[in-house]
């Protein structure tokens, strides 16, 4: 038991740091854009499935890990994800009861609020003028969390969100 | 909070790397695999370059040399002697609404913030943060970056600012009645103390000049190919100006302290 608990924790570190990977990847010119938060989608996934493993912590940990990687202020990832995992901790067991569209709505949200957050603490530092294209992340997001869904619970343990 | 940031990066930076491997994989396969016939008309090329570039920096040298006096003659400074460094593009992307790049060359070499990047055709932009193994590179045509100018056909000073797209700065401070035409080439001014003067910046395009408001509309072209260079060169200028009339020595000081006796 104990074993399998170490190899569950290196899946679960790998598979994030796979999606940091993603999320700093090269994508043909404008499409940049479109690249979805891969960090946050895997996050969302895995509390929703080992709500008893992975929480605020990781969150916290792997939010201020991306602040690095993508060069922004420190500790805005950090936060954004914490909270969204927070949200996604407090309702595991309600949305596990959920089809699958309602949860793939859930997610939007959960992308949306993240989204807001980098937004509002964006505004903080100074005022910003944004693109519209800030925003399609959180729609990309929502379509590529089936595909999320899918790998990580290909790759993951027997448990599922269900 | 920069000693955190440095931690952490040696942790992340690997992750940079591991995304450009397969830009570098694919760029050392083409490269093996290209005929001898290829690498030798590319040899042949660029020896050409070389020469022609060898005999304008013999020219260069006298010109320099002849620009000292003059600078001598109406008692002003001239900085010389720069330092590059090259470093590489890592092919990934940190945020897509920013015209930040990264470089494989970082703090162990030196590298630290607000240092000038040029490529071989002009101005790239201004390190903007250094980490241990790689550092971002902030471009000129990046909305929040604004880069002190001056046309090289008349020496009129300006400012120009980033646009958010890749191929266009934007000159927002200019009269109507400003003397500047489309191929205009500006080049830096040294103003500011980040960019060393003299490098060429980008071309003027457009100038329109509207009766009923005060500023011109004026966009110009990067000279430096933003988007299409993987090798970058970092500058290293250095900050004391060198003395035009070198100091006397201790014997021709002597000699002359006699002559005056």
């Amino acid at each position: 038991m104990q074993l399998n608990n170490y190899v569950g924790f290196f899946r679960i570190i790998l598979t994030l740091i796979g999606a940091m990977c993603l999320r700093i990847a090269p994508w043909p010119g404008e499409m940049a854009a479109f690249n979805p938060d891969w960090v946050l989608l895997v996050l969302v996934y895995w509390s929703l499935a080992l709500p008893d493993r992975v929480g605020i912590f990781h969150a916290w940990t792997f939010g201020l890990l991306t602040d690095v990687l993508t060069g922004r202020l420190l500790g805005q990832y950090a936060l954004a994800y914490s909270l969204v995992i927070y949200i996604c901790l407090k309702l595991h067991k309600r949305l596990r009861q959920f089809p699958f569209l309602q949860q793939g709505l859930f997610v939007f949200f959960c992308l949306l609020l993240s989204q807001l957050l980098l937004f509002f603490i964006k505004n903080l530092q100074h005022p910003a003028q944004l693109h519209a294209s800030f925003w399609l992340p959180v729609f990309t997001g929502t379509l590529a969390w089936p595909l999320v869904y899918g790998v990580l619970s290909f790759i993951g343990l027997s448990q599922r969100i269900k | 909070m920069i000693p955190l940031r440095t931690t952490l990066s040696f942790f992340v930076d690997p992750l940079k790397y591991l995304v450009d491997l397969p830009t570098v994989l694919v760029d050392q396969a083409a490269d093996s695999v290209s005929s001898y016939r290829t690498l030798k008309m590319e040899n042949e090329r660029l020896r050409e370059d070389q020469l022609i570039h060898q005999t304008r920096l013999l020219k260069f040298e006298a010109l320099e040399k002849e620009n000292i006096r003059l600078r001598a003659l109406l008692e002003n400074s001239f900085k010389l002697g720069e330092q590059v460094l090259v470093a590489e593009l890592l092919s990934v992307n940190m945020a897509p609404y920013e015209h930040i790049v990264v470089v494989n060359k970082g703090t162990r070499f030196g590298v630290h913030p607000q240092q000038p990047v040029l490529d071989a055709n002009g101005v790239v932009g201004q390190v903007f943060r250094a980490l241990p193994f790689t550092s971002e590179i902030m471009l000129i045509t990046d909305p929040n970056h604004a880069i002190p100018v001056q046309v090289n056909r008349n020496g009129l000073l300006t400012i120009a600012v980033g646009s958010g797209q890749l191929n266009r700065l934007v000159l927002p401070f200019l009269p109507s009645n400003a003397d500047i035409r489309p191929g205009d080439l500006l080049i830096t001014s040294g103003l500011g103390g980040t960019f060393p003067q003299g490098y060429p910046v980008a071309v003027v395009d457009e100038f329109t000049s509207q009766p009923n408001k005060a500023f011109a509309t004026i966009t110009a072209t990067p000279k430096a190919l933003l988007d299409r260079n993987r090798e970058l060169m970092i500058v290293w200028s250095k900050s004391t100006p060198v003395p035009l009339i070198s100091k006397p020595t201790a014997n021709e000081a002597e000699t002359r302290t006699d002559a005056v006796k």
